[in-house]
């Protein structure tokens, strides 16, 4: 992962081998659209269901290793895995629940938001902790690119939990739910983070304290979301006050098969994201200096 | 040993550049005044009695916003001569704890001005006084050692007084909730085996602040 994010000199020589390896990309996808079109007619008989979600699996699996064996690049992994989700996630065999009904599927969404988003905080703090110690800009390009799409995340997941919500409990923004006013005020402290970047002037300046701040306000997310959610247990989410947890009835192996492949593929596609925004950052350092 | 020394002097200077510039202290009275007084006046007392969860929250957020108003100005006071003076003759470590431990007696002070207020305005029976003093001790001890650092941030900034606002708010809500939480509990004299994990959160709370402050600040000053 390192290689992908340190954008160096040798950048423009890549570039051209960069862009040839998009047609095995375009071919995973082609490979992954035919043979959904082909379970497509297995899914109409309901009986079949499970299996065909486990063939799907393995079909995905094996058509996804070839691709990326073809492309030797993890975002050819990422984006087929983000695809099997997808397909997957919407056609796939999934528990009837009273009221859940059919927005359990929303677990293959919403809650690798989360997953991605924390795993992106820690990457940033990481290289937070890293530029404080070097001081080099490039280590504060790296942290501010997954803070800000860490934010995207936790949006997402906040909108997907509020949907989700609303349909089941009844509500966007129910009164009961701590969780999700946790979430809102974690997002809140990295909302702060952004401002205080636009506050400061100086590049170096800026680097250094919104890299102190991101550390800082790392701590405070973590007791959001993880210490003071178990402390307050007004909370619907399943695991929590006595509710039952997905693992326990809900979360069986066809779900499984989908959920533990959403997850790396919505961090991947966010690392992606940041990635981007690494190098259009160096792009415009360059121009400008 | 070398660090001790350092604190405790720069522990007397923070005590008497306070009392020499006694305006900014005046400012705080008179703010926690103030705020109490125009509650006892909106909320009309002399015909009704606020309930005991309107009373806390309002006493919270109250005692917030005098703890916002005293942070800001603890590291704007000083010119940035004198800054580069500390620079060479003390180490960074010496000048976070000292601000730490000078804000946390200050906010001490004015947690019991802003409660002694407000139980004069606004009378309250308090029924474990015991754990709603502890619990009013671990949280100005929180939030000066939180706001302290994040004033530090803020004064790098151009317009910090936003800026301390608008960071400051999401860091410490967490700290608040379990604050307000213990103290309605303490009010409602309920069982202390109940808020036990709570008030235990909120030391370590507390200790985190001050290590991750102990950590940081050095960089922050360097710059």
């Amino acid at each position: 992962m390192k290689s992908a994010l340190n954008i160096s000199q040798s950048e423009t020589a890549t570039a051209t081998k960069k862009e040839t390896s998009f047609l095995p990309i375009l071919l995973g996808l082609l490979f992954a659209a035919g043979f959904a079109a082909s379970t497509w007619y297995t899914f109409l008989s309901p009986e079949l269901e499970k299996r065909t979600s486990y063939m799907l699996f393995l079909a995905e699996l094996i058509g996804f290793a070839f691709a990326v064996v073809k492309t030797k690049s993890w975002k050819s992994f990422g984006v087929g895995l983000a695809l099997y989700t997808v397909i997957a996630g919407f056609m796939g065999h999934v528990p009837r629940q009273d009221i859940l009904n059919e927005t359990i599927r929303n677990l293959y969404f919403h809650v690798p938001m989360w997953f991605g988003m924390i795993i992106m905080m820690f990457v940033s703090v990481i290289y937070s902790i890293k530029y404080l110690r070097k001081g080099e800009l490039q280590h504060d390009n790296v942290a501010n690119s997954f803070v800000e799409t860490a934010t995207i995340f936790g949006l997402l997941g906040l909108s997907t939990g509020m949907i989700w919500a609303n349909y089941t409990w009844g509500h966007f923004f129910p009164a009961k739910e701590v969780k999700l006013k946790f979430a809102a005020i974690a997002l809140l402290v990295y909302f702060a983070y952004l401002i205080l970047r636009g506050a400061l002037p100086d590049d170096i300046k800026k680097a250094r304290i919104s890299a102190i701040y991101n550390i800082f306000a790392f701590p405070a997310m973590i007791t959001l979301l993880y210490i003071l959610p178990r402390m307050f247990k007004d909370s619907l989410h399943p695991g929590a006050e006595g509710n039952p947890a997905f693992s326990d009835m809900d979360l069986d192996n066809t779900m499984r098969v989908v959920f533990y492949p959403a997850i790396i593929a919505w961090t991947l596609m966010g690392v992606w994201v940041a990635s981007l925004k690494i190098r259009i950052r160096n792009v415009q350092i360059r121009l400008w200096d | 040993m070398e660090l001790l020394r350092h604190i405790g002097l720069l522990l007397k200077k923070e005590f008497t550049l306070e009392w020499r510039q006694r305006n900014s202290l005046y400012s705080l009275l008179l703010y926690i005044g103030g705020t109490v007084f125009i509650c006892y006046l909106s909320f009309a007392l002399k015909t009704n009695k606020l309930g005991p969860i309107t009373w806390n929250a309002l006493f919270w957020i109250i005692f917030l916003f005098v703890a916002i108003s005293a942070m800001t100005k603890s590291f704007a006071l000083e010119k940035k001569e004198r800054n580069f003076y500390y620079y060479y003759i003390t180490s960074p470590e010496a000048i976070i704890l000292s601000k730490i431990i000078y804000n946390i007696i200050l906010m001490v002070v004015l947690a019991g001005l802003t409660v002694g207020g407000f139980t004069m305005v606004m009378q309250i029976e308090i029924l474990d006084p015991e754990i709603f003093l502890l619990n009013l001790l671990l949280g100005a001890m929180g939030f000066a050692s939180t706001l302290t650092l994040v004033s530090g941030i803020a004064a790098k900034a151009e317009h910090q007084g936003t800026l301390m606002a608008v960071l400051s708010l999401p860091i410490v809500i967490p700290m608040l909730l379990v604050l307000i939480k213990v103290s309605n509990h303490a009010i409602d004299g309920l069982s202390r085996g109940l808020i036990e994990g709570e008030l235990i959160t909120l030391g370590a709370l507390n200790v985190i602040v001050v290590a991750v402050s102990y950590i940081l600040f050095p960089y922050l000053w360097k710059s």
